[in-house]
């Protein structure tokens, strides 16, 4: 009995070494996650720097650009931003029905669980299996690589996470929010446009930020589908460059000019998702100030 | 006494459960009834049905009427958001919805577009927090979330957002069981001032606060009223051995 008990006082140090380990590992993964992040960083950041330049943002690739002469990589920027952003359009189409269907007539029953565990298993589908899937539809439906069926596997890359992610929020709507604005006299459409939407956008925005940078960094599936090449696209039929495949191709070169400035593609591309990360979470926060916790 | 609420022959099924049998009560104009019995005896279900909130469990079904100034609010003709807006009710938990302050009470005038302009709605916000008696404490930060406020704030701030699309009748369900002893003082208090002028119909589980507010009392035990009148009678002379049990605490 007592505070100073012998016996407890053992048991307590065991607990507290336990403690100590515990987070000694945690540490340790902090470190390993920020570290990488940090290598990554400073080698794209010292390789690439050097070679950023206003041609690389504002031009195509000119003659000879792949052996070290003039040029840019405008049309892979602007493939990518096509790509990635059509692809998350398309995806948030299809994935909130799924969603909301989910939620509102499946639930927690033996085929919501399955709908679960199917997208569970998609999202977990390397790319380059998505492409090569892309890939053999475009040639049964007769299509050529171009910017429409890179936007469509984007969309279907995007589709499982971003699905997923809208789930959990939804699922974790409160539903005496919803019982407080109908007991006021809402009708149901009210309370969807007033009381959900206001509580669930945050977690939608951030859903959608989620998928659209698996959707932006991903190489495999748009070199199947999208193809390259040195135009902008001018239409949807048109093939298309992107960010990753910029990076790939440069970075394959045994031109070392030409490899700097597939490290400046590759931290072009990193900014991008950066604005991105850092704008989508800004607009969150925002939306964020009123939702019930 | 003057009759607000009917109840005719109410019959409620959750399923193939019937929750309430037979019931056939009057509720009186601008006073407090409160409901009480043991729990899973129905009195919640009872309190749902004068807003037809009970509508929103599925597989529900009701047979009878209940009358408010003596139209049927089951009718097919009767809009159930009408019914909702002259019916408020205040939950057993605050639920604060995802805006400011002002929003919560501003929210329901606006949606029955009940005033005119920013400046009576601006007024009427304060007006409803005044009466619920919170004005004093949340008048230099209206733009803050309601989410901000403590859980005894937030149901006063309830309380003036349902006062806010002017109810007649302000159903309570154990409205102060989540907070604490001085919030609920506080929300009590409210009810008693309000009386005058809204009819009242309280739920709860806790026999001393019946005592405090009732005017009129229904006991209820396994789906169906044991008794139903004026407090005073019910509580110093039960007609029936149940309620007397009950009133002595045996269960």
């Amino acid at each position: 009995m007592g505070i100073n008990n012998k016996m407890k006082k053992k048991h307590f140090q065991r607990r507290h070494l336990v403690e100590l380990f515990m987070k000694t590992i945690m540490r340790i993964a902090l470190v390993i996650v920020a570290g990488a992040l940090g290598l990554i960083l400073w080698t794209i950041i010292t390789r690439g720097l050097p070679a950023l330049s206003w041609d690389m943002v504002s031009q195509v690739p000119k003659g000879g650009y792949y052996m070290g002469k003039e040029g840019g990589i405008l049309n892979a920027i602007i493939g990518s931003a096509y790509l990635a952003t059509g692809g998350t359009l398309l995806a948030i189409i299809i994935s909130l029905p799924i969603a909301l269907y989910l939620k509102a007539y499946l639930g927690n029953s033996k085929w919501g669980g399955y709908v679960r565990l199917s997208l569970d298993v998609l999202w977990g589908i390397p790319s380059v299996v998505y492409g090569a899937f892309g890939f053999a539809l475009m040639i049964f439906f007769g299509l050529r690589a171009s910017l429409l069926a890179g936007i469509i596997i984007l969309a279907l890359i995007e589709l499982p996470i971003m699905t997923r992610a809208m789930d959990e929020v939804i699922r974790r709507m409160p539903v005496d929010l919803e019982h407080a604005a109908l007991a006021l006299g809402s009708t149901k459409f009210e309370v969807a446009l007033h009381v959900v939407t206001r509580q669930m956008l945050p977690g939608i925005v951030t859903a959608i930020l989620l998928a659209f940078g698996r959707g932006i960094g991903d190489a495999a599936s748009v070199l199947f589908t999208a193809g390259y090449t040195d135009r902008i696209p001018t239409s949807l039929m048109r093939p298309t460059a992107s960010l990753p495949l910029a990076v790939f191709f440069q970075l394959g070169s045994p031109y070392p000019e030409v490899q700097q400035r597939g490290y400046a593609a590759a931290l072009i591309l990193t900014i991008i998702v950066l604005a991105v990360s850092l704008g989508s979470r800004w607009l969150s926060a925002r939306l964020n100030k009123y939702t019930v916790k | 006494m003057k009759t607000h609420i009917q109840v005719k022959n109410l019959n409620v099924y959750y399923g193939k459960q019937q929750a309430l049998k037979n019931i056939n009560i009057e509720i009186p104009r601008n006073q407090i009834t409160v409901i009480m019995g043991p729990s899973g005896c129905g009195k919640t279900t009872l309190l749902k049905t004068f807003n037809r909130f009970f509508e929103l469990s599925e597989n529900t079904q009701l047979t009878g009427e209940v009358l408010v100034d003596g139209q049927n609010i089951y009718d097919k003709e009767v809009d159930v958001t009408e019914v909702r807006k002259v019916v408020g009710l205040l939950a057993q938990r605050p639920s604060p919805l995802p805006m400011s302050i002002y929003d919560n009470v501003a929210y329901g005038m606006h949606i029955h577009k009940m005033k005119n302009d920013r400046a009576e709605y601006k007024a009427a916000v304060r007006h409803y927090l005044e009466i619920a008696g919170l004005w004093e404490e949340v008048h230099k930060r209206l733009h803050d979330p309601a989410t901000s406020l403590s859980i005894g704030q937030q149901q006063r701030l309830c309380l003036a957002r349902g006062l806010a699309v002017e109810p007649e009748i302000i159903l309570g369900d154990e409205p102060t069981s989540a907070l604490d002893p001085i919030s609920s003082q506080n929300i009590e208090s409210r009810l008693l001032d309000l009386k005058k002028q809204y009819t009242t119909v309280i739920v709860t589980h806790t026999l001393r606060q019946a005592k405090r507010l009732a005017d009129h009392v229904i006991y209820m035990y396994l789906g169906e009223v044991i008794e139903a009148g004026p407090a005073h009678e019910v509580f110093t002379n039960p007609q029936h051995e149940r309620t007397k049990q009950y009133l002595e605490g045996l269960f």
